[in-house]
């Protein structure tokens, strides 16, 4: 039986940190794609954002999130130019802790417009400092994704971040 | 390596339609993911989700969703069907991802709770809990409109899960 969830490539910091992890030249062989994500950042704040663009398009986003964060429920849009829709622990935070995203993406071959979801949890030991969001996104464009682009809005990604793209196969 | 997430079936919607099911599904598998890309055609449209065609007051949704500039909690109980879509516009022409987990779907003895995200970047993002209260194996699955149809193109897709 085919196997059909599928790690297509993993990216991990090393040492002096990253300001970007891109995934390039990825096959439209599969149906959807999912990317799993763990995170931290260089920003001395308690938590900056990740900018997210498909094929290195610098337009056509949209989106919504709602989010529990510092004991508030709150929702709002996304960039137009990226997708900002993420938050990432900063090194005002609870040290060697990380934020875990989950990207999926279905259809990112097709020709219609990419619809997307967007789920990400920043804990800290805290009781006014913590996250949790989840957003809806869409880029406006019928071309198959084959590039997918996070960087870090505020400093780089510290050592040891990882980020996997998965290929999930219908059929 | 055992294979432990398997595609039971997929839909393309070669034209619009108000419904898509999943029938005959085996209790070969521990959990079901349902995964769909899916638009409104006509006007919005909705998602309701029924299980072995059981049309009663048995499903109840506990949802958290944002427009973009407000965050709200729903609760609907008694309800015929699961609802997945929380604002009244929310799938129209635009296209939006709609993924659901079913646990522990083909047990006898306990009622069925599912997982699920709708994201519709032009209306809402929504975190679901739904139960239907039933403890009959789960051996279809419905994905229906109230109003208009879903879009030719759209794609629903039901995978299984096995556990070790």
């Amino acid at each position: 039986m085919a196997t059909t969830y599928e790690a297509i490539a993993t990216v991990t910091v090393g040492a002096g940190g990253a300001s970007s992890i891109d995934f390039t030249s990825i096959p439209a062989t599969y149906t959807d794609l999912n990317v799993l994500l763990c995170t931290r950042s260089t920003d001395t704040g308690l938590r900056t954002d990740i900018k997210m663009t498909f094929n290195g398009s610098s337009s056509s986003y949209s989106g919504r999130e709602v989010r529990g964060a510092d004991g508030t429920v709150s929702s709002t849009t996304s960039n137009t130019t990226y997708v900002d829709m993420w938050r990432i622990n900063g090194t005002s935070t609870t040290a060697s802790t990380f934020t875990n995203h989950s990207l999926y993406i279905p259809n990112y071959a097709s020709s219609n417009n990419k619809s997307f979801s967007i789920d990400d949890v920043l804990e800290n030991n805290s009781t006014s400092s913590f996250y949790l969001g989840f957003a809806a996104g869409l880029w406006s464009n019928s071309s198959a994704i084959n590039q997918i682009t996070f960087t870090c809005g505020t400093g780089n990604f510290v050592q040891h971040s990882t980020a996997t793209l998965y290929g999930i196969k219908n059929s | 390596m055992p294979t432990t997430y398997e595609p039971i079936a997929t839909t393309t919607l070669g034209s619009a339609q108000s419904s898509v099911t999943f029938s005959s599904i085996s209790g070969n598998y521990t959990d079901l993911v349902l995964v769909s890309n899916v638009s409104g055609s006509g006007g919005n449209a909705n998602l309701r989700i029924t299980l072995n065609s059981d049309t009663g007051s048995s499903y109840s949704t506990t949802a958290l969703s944002g427009d973009g500039s407000s965050a709200v909690s729903n609760r609907s109980s008694n309800q015929t069907a699961m609802l997945v879509v929380q604002t009244g516009a929310s799938l129209n022409a635009a296209w939006t991802t709609y993924i659901s987990h079913f646990m522990n779907y083909s047990n006898t003895t306990t009622y069925k709770t599912a997982l699920s995200r709708f994201a519709a970047a032009g209306s809402e993002t929504t975190a679901n809990v739904h139960l239907w209260r039933s403890t009959s194996a789960v051996t279809s699955i419905t994905i229906a409109t109230s109003t208009n149809n879903y879009a030719s193109g759209s794609t629903f897709t039901l995978y299984g899960i096995k556990a070790a």
